[in-house]
């Protein structure tokens, strides 16, 4: 048998592998992740256009599309400041406690999101440490917009700069450095050089901050109180309607969701195809690939 | 005096990266800081373009304190050892960079920028790679983009960190002349650090041989490599032999080797000689005194041969140079055993504890040299 025969022989088991292997992860992707989500339009439009069109409208669900813009609008941008700020100081001072503040950026990742949110009950509530306070000056932060929004800043605070850290670090401060050589001042410097340096991956933790801050449950619930109109975001929306057996008004909110979803979806994959090599999570920055040594 | 630095010390954590630096550098001066990693000549550089500052000492620029002087106000231009080139921007754009972050007021317009970037470009051979990215460039042009870049300010002072690190060897030693060129058409005052010392030897006014923080010696090339002030200089230029001499009845010997006329009087019983392998006769007459070696192997190194030679009496290994076409007159071929002497060397006396003595330094020739 010459070598040619040979290697055809054990290439049939080997596609054999293969198929099964693409058939078990397209089965699993289909039953809990396209299926659930087809599921949500398929409910939404249950009983047709209109009836889809009258549950988005309706003033209590309008009202919560506002608040979740609100809060993401109040919460991202302060986010993306701070995640600018963590990293630089991250990956271009060394100081005591560093490790610490790495730690602390990872913090919300790993602490649950109603448990964060029962912190500030804790922090700000009536019967919290600084209630009193707050009540005698007339500051409502529990059961109102200002705890939605840091309940949401708390629990998206890691995606940007976790996103920039990785970068920042491979890319080093040598043309900062130089930026600074040539008489660029601290501002020039970071809006000439580091900015345009790391402008993708800061979209892209822009953008999976978003969508957490959007369409974030449970830290928010706790939080919120669940006024209708007033302190109901997309998400505690979807659950009230649904507790209440509304189940057309429940997933016409949760489409809207589903659509940001894709959306966030579809701008990340267009990023990472894009900018695949500027994005560190996605590939590995090959450093000496970009200083060509 | 262009620049006078002075009494520099930096610590960082656990050592000493500058230990004492004091250092003047003359305008138009083409200055080399040589030493292994870590001696501190990157510290030295950093802090002279206002990336790092000194934990003590002063450094003056026509008479002005530079360190109290904003980097961007000191009128540097500075190469770094990656290059640093901006890489979301053209050769253009990097090379206009500096201008155009100027105040309005300094800034000049567009056109004369314009005009200025084109004729830098064509000073580093890269017209018609202005529309390019960094990474579509070679390494030696990119090279050339980080010094037009650096020259576009006009700088007074020039700083190159290991420049021709990351280039191949033949791109090296094409830019190594081509930056000397630049620098007699330029006049600037020009300070690179470099761990090769063959790049300082050939490119350098001036080399600062710099270890552990502290400079061992300054002077020109010829006086770094036949007059080496310590023994780190000694054995970090060049090549060369180290034995051990002691003091006898005639005088200073080693293994059937003497030397007379040692200028310390009696006050040093023994002392560590370096002896250069080009400086060792190979067929001393046998009424002159000199070493039993055995030719133990040639390596043939285009046109210089490096013999591997071992001297019995002192269980040494020693190498010694000659030209190549200097084999077949000698006659040379591995197994022969030959009479060896040094021409010359260069001494430092042992004190009792071992540590040699800098300041006590003899340079000892060969009374009568005989060519080998």
């Amino acid at each position: 048998m010459n070598a040619h025969a040979r290697t055809r022989a054990i290439a049939w088991p080997r596609r054999l592998v293969h198929v099964a292997l693409i058939a078990l992860a397209l089965v699993f992707l289909v039953m809990f992740l396209v299926l659930p989500l087809a599921t949500v339009f398929v409910e939404a439009f249950d009983q047709g256009v209109k009836p889809y069109l009258a549950a988005i409208v309706q003033p209590e669900a309008l009202s919560a599309i506002r608040l979740t813009l609100l809060v993401a609008v109040i919460a991202v941008p302060l986010n993306l400041v701070f995640g600018v700020a963590a990293a630089w100081a991250m990956t271009r001072f060394a100081f005591r406690g560093k490790a610490l503040l790495g730690a602390i950026i990872d913090l919300p990742f790993s602490v649950s999101p109603v448990v964060s949110g029962l912190v500030y009950v804790l922090l700000f509530g009536a019967q919290g440490w600084f209630g009193p306070w707050l009540d005698q000056h007339g500051i409502k932060i529990i059961f109102a917009v200002p705890g939605l929004v840091l309940a949401t800043m708390f629990v998206t605070l890691p995606f940007v700069a976790r996103e920039l850290i990785p970068l920042m670090q491979a890319q080093g401060s040598e043309e900062e450095e130089a930026a600074r050589v040539l008489g660029a001042s601290a501002w020039q410097m970071f809006f000439r050089v580091t900015l345009p340096n790391i402008r993708w991956a800061l979209l892209y933790g822009v953008l999976l901050c978003n969508a957490r801050a959007m369409g974030e449950f449970g830290a928010v619930s706790v939080v919120s109180g669940h006024i209708r109109g007033l302190t109901t975001t997309m998400p505690l929306e979807v659950e009230m309607r649904y507790n209440e057996y509304d189940y057309v008004g429940a997933f016409a909110v949760a489409s809207l969701l589903a659509l940001l979803a894709l959306l966030t979806l579809a701008v990340k994959t267009l990023l990472e195809w894009r900018y695949g090599d500027e994005i560190p999570r996605t590939r590995p920055v090959d450093t000496r690939k970009r200083h060509g040594t | 005096m262009a620049l006078e630095l002075s009494g520099l010390y930096r610590r960082f954590a656990g050592f000493q990266a500058l230990d004492n630096v004091s250092l003047s550098i003359a305008p138009g001066e083409f200055l080399a800081l040589l030493g292994p990693s870590g001696s501190g000549k990157t510290t030295l550089l950093r802090i002279l373009a206002g990336l790092d500052y000194p934990d003590s000492g002063s450094a003056l620029h026509q008479g002005e304190d530079f360190l109290a002087t904003p980097a961007r106000e000191r009128r540097i231009g500075m190469v770094f050892q990656h290059y640093a080139l901006f890489r979301h921007l053209t050769v253009i754009e990097n090379i206009a960079f500096g201008l155009r972050v100027r105040p309005w007021r300094s800034r000049p317009s567009r056109t004369e920028i314009r005009a200025r970037v084109d004729r830098l470009l064509r000073r580093v051979q890269l017209e018609g790679m202005g529309a390019r990215y960094p990474a579509q460039l070679s390494g030696g042009q990119r090279q050339r983009v980080a010094l037009a870049r650096a020259l576009a300010v006009e700088p007074d002072i020039l700083l190159l960190d290991e420049p021709f690190g990351a280039l191949d060897a033949q791109v090296r030693v094409t830019l190594r002349r081509w930056l000397r060129e630049l620098h007699e058409e330029l006049e600037l005052t020009t300070i690179f650090v470099t761990h090769d010392q063959e790049e300082a030897l050939e490119l350098a006014d001036r080399v600062a041989v710099m270890n552990n923080g502290r400079i061992e010696q300054v002077g020109s090339p010829e006086v770094i490599y036949q007059q080496p002030a310590t023994p780190f200089v000694c054995e970090f230029i060049g090549k060369v032999n180290k034995f051990t001499v002691r003091s006898g009845g005639e005088g200073f010997s080693a293994g059937g080797w003497v030397l007379e006329d040692a200028p310390w009087h009696g006050r040093f019983t023994s002392a560590v000689a370096y002896v250069r392998p080009e400086q060792l006769r190979l067929a001393v007459p046998s009424s002159l005194p000199a070493w039993e070696a055995r030719l133990r192997h040639i390596y043939l190194a285009g046109g210089v041969a490096h013999l591997d030679l071992h001297v019995a009496s002192l269980d040494l290994a020693i190498e010694a140079d000659v030209a190549t076409e200097d084999l077949s007159r000698l006659g040379l071929q591995a197994g022969n055993v030959l009479r060896v002497a040094p021409r010359s060397a260069v001494l430092f006396p042992l004190d009792a504890q071992g540590t040699p003595v800098n300041a006590e330094r003899w340079i000892w020739q060969a009374r009568s040299p005989v060519p080998a």
